[in-house]
């Protein structure tokens, strides 16, 4: 559990995105896309999950990245090279269907970019056409814009204040993909992470245009094993767990609104904590 | 004339709500003596029938009479290796005692005339923990070699089982998936009822046996169940527990707000949410807590609930929605004694048909259908029927399910040649234990849906046995 590795990928006023490589043999070899770790930063920490954005099997690692947004990723963030988390298990959730679907569009909205970059490479390697859309806040703000110029097809850029390539949002260009290319290009899978608005954005834009659009739901959760049920959303009128039944929702199924809800059940607790350890 | 049963002491219910400390106390000496001393030491014991494990009681108790703690220790050890657990927890009033001679023929639990058999085993438990184990390392009592046997979960079925095979001398590793060991004992029962020490000391005792604890390992997804056996393991005992909560499929459920009994009692007892934000786990609190349910997981809850809005400074109020009656409740007699005296009040014969919310998506209210007892069902107790037009509405802001779990499907989804009933529970030979794969036994709540500890310990022992049994033979 030892922090083998740790860089800051992202810096600005107030918050940092930053990666850390963890060795952990056991995940490394069994870690597939789109599946994630529950884990604690310290004894009488929360349990959080995080997806596993990269593995070394041969290393016997598993690399993290992480926005230090709440009290448990702002500690995470203090940890340095050498220190150990205080637990990991995993890897846990459904992996991505991986297969040759054809044209693919990956969308990535903030720490989101870090979560589709594994699915990427994964649907890269079976063969697709992969077109990524990421895009953050700010210039600072983006991250992995090298690795996934690497691994795609094509590469679009949106920053919120236009600080970097396009002023935008990514589903201003995820549109026009659609509406412009549709007659030349067809496009098989919209798979999506980022903020809310975002994936929920973009799974009605993938809906209008008949897409299969799939996001991975960030859920709360605790043991992160199907055991507690704070995870649970409503898909298709039924209640699943993101952790044993997701992370991976067909985005058009999902009550946006009640998950929405459901994911700031403690942003007061969060934001008194921050608060009393003087992390805000 | 016989003599009135010796109840142990407990803190005043005052001042307990205020905290998550043991409510009932052990026996003193005295006391112990004195309940001892009621024992008929019957020529020939109904209780031990009643014991899923077969505790020598008679005799245990006889050596408590003769001042013998030490013996009296060892003669439970011989059959259940965590007497402190047991003795806190085990619903003895549907099980020894209800068979103690003291209790009326067909009462559906035992009398209050029946011998405090259980605060006896906590006593000489208690005795042990303090004067027997930290005395030696305790050797185990036979020395079978070169076999080593994976436990996978650390609950009551796995710490059993691993108990009896080291006890063979078998090379036991049991695996977590949380990152401390207990399963339900931790998770579920608060501290309150069991404390995380008494825990500690039980599970350490194992470590004395050679018993080694990998946690943070989901076997299923961190390993898998053929790997086990790659890397060498002869045999595998699965105590997976019954882990996934069932929600009653009303609307309105999936309200902010709305807990499942696991979540709630994970977040408080586990993950010390109790403590917040000394622990940093967050569990909210509100000032109507409904819980629904009538088993001790519904009454764990509840008094957690009560606890937690004393400690915030909150009027306590919580009541306790029930389908049947009082005597149908499936918890132990006195955890619903505890939670009356603490202030929970009980509403009975009422079926929740939907929850409300308001516009932050948070639960507001609960509405609810009267029943009265039909007939009997399978399980022999009389059934609720709804009662057409009694529907009432009651406010409501925390809400807390405990209607039942269902089999947890991480382990058993991902091996198909394991064997699962409809409910996906795992099947056995009810001789062995063994399951659908050869030297893959299992116990407890995967086996037989919601159960007692004491009862998963019972089919753990039996699983143990049968391992122990083949394994010999193949070394022979």
């Amino acid at each position: 559990m030892e922090i083998l590795d740790k860089s800051i990928l992202a810096e600005t006023e107030g918050t940092r995105v930053v990666k850390i490589e963890v060795n952990q043999p056991l995940i490394a070899s069994k870690a597939e896309a789109g599946q994630f770790v529950v884990l604690m930063a310290k004894a009488e920490g929360e349990r959080i999950p995080l997806t596993v954005v990269d593995k070394d099997v041969a290393k016997g690692s598993i690399t993290l990245i992480f926005q230090e947004l709440g009290l448990t990723t702002k500690f995470l963030g203090k940890l340095k090279k050498g220190d150990s988390l205080y637990s990991i298990a995993g890897p846990l959730g459904h992996p991505t269907e991986i297969k040759k679907y054809g044209n693919v569009i990956l969308v990535g909205g903030g720490v989101g970019i870090a979560e589709i970059y594994p699915v990427a490479k994964a649907l890269k390697e079976a063969g697709n056409c992969v077109i990524a859309i990421i895009g953050a806040r700010t210039k600072e703000l983006l991250i992995l814009e090298n690795e996934l110029k690497n691994i795609s097809d094509e590469l679009h850029i949106t920053t919120d204040d236009g600080s970097y390539s396009r002023k935008g949002f990514v589903t201003d260009i995820l549109k026009e993909s659609l509406t412009c290319n549709l007659k030349l290009k067809t496009y098989n899978l919209i798979y999506a992470v980022g903020p809310i608005p975002m994936m929920r954005m973009v799974s009605s834009i993938g809906f209008e245009h008949k897409i299969k659009t799939v996001v991975s739901l960030n859920a709360l959760m605790v043991d992160g094993t199907g055991m507690c049920g704070s995870c649970r959303v409503t898909v298709g009128g039924k209640i699943k767990f993101s952790c044993v039944d997701g992370p991976e929702f067909e985005g058009a199924l999902i009550d946006w609104d009640e998950f929405e809800k459901r994911s700031r059940i403690y942003a007061d607790k969060e934001k008194h904590i921050c608060k009393l350890r003087g992390l805000n | 004339m016989k003599k009135p049963p010796t109840n142990p002491k407990e803190i005043d219910p005052k001042a307990r709500i205020a905290g998550f400390d043991e409510v009932v106390l052990c026996y003193t000496e005295k006391e112990a003596l004195a309940e001892a001393a009621r024992c008929l030491q019957c020529k020939n014991p109904t209780c031990i029938a009643g014991c899923p494990v077969g505790i020598d009681i008679k005799k245990f108790i006889a050596q408590i009479s003769a001042k013998d703690y030490k013996n009296a220790y060892l003669t439970i050890k011989e059959k259940n290796n965590f007497p402190s657990i047991c003795g806190r927890v085990c619903p003895a009033e549907y099980q020894c005692r209800k068979t103690c001679i003291f209790t009326k023929k067909d009462l559906p639990f035992a009398s209050k005339d029946a011998i405090n058999i259980h605060f006896l085993e906590r006593f000489a438990g208690d005795y042990g923990m303090k004067h027997v184990e930290h005395q030696s390392t305790r050797a185990p009592e036979r020395q079978i070699n070169g076999i080593r046997v994976a436990v996978v979960g650390s609950g009551p079925a796995g710490l059993s089982c691993a108990g009896e095979l080291a006890r063979a001398g078998i090379k036991v590793v049991i695996f977590e998936s949380l990152h401390k060991p207990g399963g339900v004992l931790r998770y579920g029962i608060p501290p309150f009822r069991l404390s995380p020490e008494t825990l500690d000391f039980e599970i350490a005792y194992l470590g004395k046996l050679g018993v080694e604890i990998k946690t943070n390992t989901i076997i299923g997804r961190t390993k898998l169940l053929n790997e086990l056996f790659k890397e060498g393991f002869h045999a595998v005992f699965l105590g997976l527990g019954a882990g996934t909560p069932s929600f009653m499929g009303i609307p309105g459920e999936n309200f902010c707000n709305i807990y499942s009994a696991n979540e709630f009692l994970t977040r408080v007892n586990f993950m010390g949410a109790y403590k917040f934000p000394e622990a940093h786990t967050p569990v909210n609190i509100g000032k109507d807590v409904i819980t629904i349910g009538g088993g001790n997981t519904a009454m764990d809850a509840a008094r957690v609930a009560l606890r937690l809005q004393k400690i915030n400074n909150i009027d306590t109020n919580v009541k306790v929605f029930y389908r049947r009656t009082e005597n149908e409740m499936p918890a132990r007699r006195l955890e619903i004694e505890h939670a009356k005296e603490e202030g929970v009040n009980f509403e009975f014969l009422v079926q929740p048909i939907k929850f409300e919310g308001d516009e932050n998506g948070n639960v507001r209210s609960i509405e609810c259908l009267r029943c009265r007892l039909g007939e009997p069902d399978s399980s022999g107790r009389r059934r609720p029927v709804t009662i057409e037009g009694s529907e009432f509405k009651s406010k409501c802001d925390i809400a807390i399910i405990a209607t039942g779990l269902l089999a947890n499907q991480v382990l058993t989804g991902v091996t198909p040649l394991l064997k699962t009933d409809k409910w996906g529970n795992v099947e056995v030979n009810p001789v062995t234990m063994e399951t659908s794969i050869k030297n893959v036994y299992a116990g407890g709540d995967i086996v037989g849906g919601e159960g007692t500890v004491i009862e998963a310990m019972g089919m753990a022992k039996k699983a143990a046995a049968a391992i122990i049994e083949r394994l010999e033979r193949k070394l022979s």
